[in-house]
């Protein structure tokens, strides 16, 4: 099982997504903005957190113009696997991959803390190692992790089981609670939240190790 | 040529900078402010003849998100 984990200029969490994977048993190269090709037979594409481009424009806009990122999309089209974790959400919802958009937390505060998240749907490569309302905790960090999209596509993604995570106490002002949400083949997740900041015991907290559990047997059944 | 983009925030999407800004207005003594809604302005130096559908395209792409943005193209 291969995983590529994206750089950009910025990004700061790219390690930290690389261990995560690694630890779940994935064998990680990692991709520079600039490559204009993923590596041959990736299963899944990692975009880390971070300040891509620092933030310049809107947080993930240039980001998502850089030449890896017409492959990303491509790579998600095809039906691959995809985890945005922080910019790496904001990279998803500028490339149009997952709807809606990123607004600067209602209290204008930078947050970086841990935070309940309570499981909102299990049913995805990402979220089946937790039970549907389990209550988890992860750390945020972030300045612009507001969730906004119009009702109509909230409405869809609730509809359709494509919200993966709620904030139990919503830090940022996003629309329904709203802390990471899927594609509709369920093989994309974003989500502002830092799994892979919370995978070992020299973390502290183990409650995101469960996220890259479970990549390995769905990507060998696929 | 250059062309001036004004990009906003849509009608309806919460802009807590305007509102920040807004609460120090008040805060000042400035009671006549009933609403403050910030955007940003691009300024683009470009080759003579590009038309406005170019910059359109620019904004539709990049400069605007219009999930959340509107923006207002104007050639100078």
């Amino acid at each position: 099982m291969k995983a590529a984990v994206i750089v950009f200029p910025g990004s700061n969490c790219d390690r930290d997504l690389a261990e995560g994977f690694r630890k779940a048993g994935l064998d990680v190269q990692m991709v520079w903005h600039k490559d204009t090709a993923l590596p041959e037979g990736i299963d899944i594409v990692g975009i880390p957190g971070g300040f891509s481009f620092g933030d310049y424009l809107r947080c993930g806009a240039i980001a998502a113009n850089s030449p890896i990122c017409h492959e990303v999309k491509a790579h998600a089209e095809r039906g691959g696997y995809v985890l945005g974790i922080c910019n790496g959400f904001q990279v998803l919802t500028e490339t149009k991959i997952l709807p809606g958009a990123l607004l600067r937390n209602a209290n204008l505060k930078y947050i970086c803390r841990t935070v309940g998240l309570s499981v909102a749907e299990s049913q995805s490569v990402f979220t089946r190692g937790y039970e549907a309302g389990e209550t988890i905790r992860i750390p945020i960090a972030h300045h612009d992790g507001n969730y906004t999209a119009d009702a109509t596509t909230l409405d869809m993604l609730e509809g359709e089981g494509r919200v993966a995570f709620r904030y139990t106490d919503n830090p940022n002002g996003a629309d329904r609670d709203i802390a990471g949400i899927l594609s509709a083949n369920r093989r994309v997740l974003g989500m502002m939240p830092h799994p892979e900041r919370a995978c070992e015991p020299a973390q502290g907290n183990e409650d995101g190790a469960r996220l890259f559990a479970h990549l390995t047997d769905v990507l060998a059944e696929a | 040529m250059k062309a001036r983009v004004h990009v906003m925030l849509k009608d309806g999407v919460l802009d807590p900078q305007g509102e920040a800004v807004k609460h120090a207005l008040h805060g000042m003594g400035f009671d006549a402010v009933g609403g403050v809604r910030q955007g940003k302005v691009i300024e683009l130096d470009l080759a003579e003849g590009t038309s406005e559908a170019d910059v359109t395209e620019m904004c539709e792409k990049l400069l605007a998100n219009t999930v959340i943005e509107s923006y207002r193209v104007e050639l100078l």
